[in-house]
């Protein structure tokens, strides 16, 4: 079996279970709104304020989600007992965490989906100006939190403090990605070329490259537990 | 071995006597320890998981607990010298953002220690949060230094002339020594006594 097969056989399987169970989708939808509603009540009414915090809220959000979403990405296979089932698999262990993070970092991009339609509807935001822009920072951002997300769960599974060690671990080194998305989006927001944030979705890029390298080079020595 | 700890230990002493004459003798001391021992987070860790030689792991868990000492100590003399000179216990600015964030990203290693049970798992999950740490540091670096900056450039690491006096240049620079000792002493000290305790638990 090929290396792209593996890997496409582990996204298949979540994507199936999620299909079918639509536990994690339904859970997200109602956090995201339950965020929204948050930070209306946060930061009152004047649009002023609400515009000129919204790159920041926008990714606030996509990272709370992000934690409740990601912590529980090797739930399903420790709670069923599957992990062995994971150890067995033939090859190298990488093929697993590659098929992890493309389901992960599909769930992600579907609930950051569903936000910014939250947030053009309540907040009354313009945010479809510049689509394939926006789409190339959150793409950009999301892809480095979705890689050591799902290294760090993996990591986090068999603790018992799980879901309290699981954010410690991963809001701090997500530092960086998050000062650049954050920037980056507010450019974008206000009809700035990308060119303008070149150096910041270079170290988007960067982080993306170095956070999936390290994944696929250590994944190996997570799995054998 | 032993003998050498000793002595690392003393020259720790020697410099840091030296430094303190220094510092009240001639110029007030600034705080400057943090940054030198980070060299060796990428390479420890990558050691420990390529050879899974406990000794490395001993070297990094040790180094992570002094240097989080080290810092926290730099931070809060850093405050305290901050309030008269800036008139503000802290600010955003690059490089006290950058030494804060790397602080809590080996809290978190410390924190990930702990909570496994299992001594060589925990061992390993260490390793690879250690390669992302030291792998997270230039990303910080540039993401905080983009973000803002208000420090004074770097003054002792750089070419050209410096500005400072040079009395205070030479208490600062046995400062920085002395620290570095006292730290590497600290280092081993910690490996030895983690040693001890896996040779007690075994």
């Amino acid at each position: 079996m090929s290396y792209a097969r593996r890997t496409w056989i582990v996204l298949w399987k979540d994507l199936l279970s999620e299909r079918r169970s639509k536990e994690a989708l339904n859970a997200l939808f109602f956090f995201a709104l339950l965020l929204l509603f948050l930070f209306q009540f946060a930061l009152g009414d004047e649009r002023e304020r609400l515009t000129a915090a919204l790159p920041g809220l926008l990714w606030l959000g996509f990272i709370l989600s992000g934690l409740v979403g990601l912590g529980r990405a090797f739930l399903a296979e420790r709670e069923h007992d599957c992990w062995e089932g994971l150890l067995l698999a033939p090859g190298d262990k990488s093929a697993i965490y590659l098929g992890k993070v493309a389901g992960n970092l599909l769930l992600m991009l579907l609930v950051e989906a569903i936000l910014l339609v939250l947030f053009a509807v309540f907040f009354n935001i313009d945010l479809a100006a510049h689509p394939l822009r926006l789409t190339v920072v959150i793409g950009l951002g999301t892809i480095g939190f979705a890689a050591v997300g799902t290294l760090f769960a993996a990591m986090t599974a068999h603790v018992r403090a799980r879901e309290l060690l699981f954010p410690v671990l991963l809001l701090p080194v997500q530092v960086p990605v998050l000062l650049g998305a954050v920037k980056a989006t507010e450019a974008v927001l206000l009809g700035e070329p990308l060119g303008a944030v070149g150096h910041w979705l270079g170290l988007l890029a960067a982080a993306d490259a170095i956070y999936l390298t390290t994944g696929v080079l250590t994944f190996d020595a997570i799995l054998e537990a | 071995m032993k003998r050498l700890q000793r002595a690392l230990g003393w020259l720790a002493v020697a410099g840091l006597a030296a430094g303190l004459v220094m510092a009240f003798g001639v110029a007030p001391r600034e705080a400057t320890q943090g940054n030198v021992q980070r060299i060796m987070y990428l390479h420890v860790p990558a050691i420990y998981l390529w050879r899974r030689a406990a000794g490395a792991d001993r070297l990094a868990h040790a180094s992570a607990e002094v240097g989080v000492v080290f810092t926290s100590i730099n931070i809060a003399t850093g405050a305290i010298w901050g309030k008269p000179t800036w008139g503000a216990w802290w600010t955003w600015d690059a490089r006290l953002t950058s030494v804060s964030i790397m602080f809590v990203i080996y809290l978190a290693y410390l924190l990930l220690r702990a909570m496994i049970e299992d001594r060589e798992r925990a061992a390993r999950f260490a390793a690879v949060l250690g390669i992302i740490a030291a792998l997270d540091i230039p990303l910080v670096h540039f993401s905080v230094y983009w973000w803002r900056t208000l420090h004074q450039p770097p003054t002792l690491l750089r070419p050209g002339s410096t500005p400072m006096d040079a009395m205070l240049v030479a208490a600062l620079t046995i400062n920085l020594i002395a620290f570095t000792l006292l730290s590497a002493y600290f280092v081993a000290k910690r490996v030895r006594l983690l040693k001890r305790e896996q040779e007690v638990l075994a």
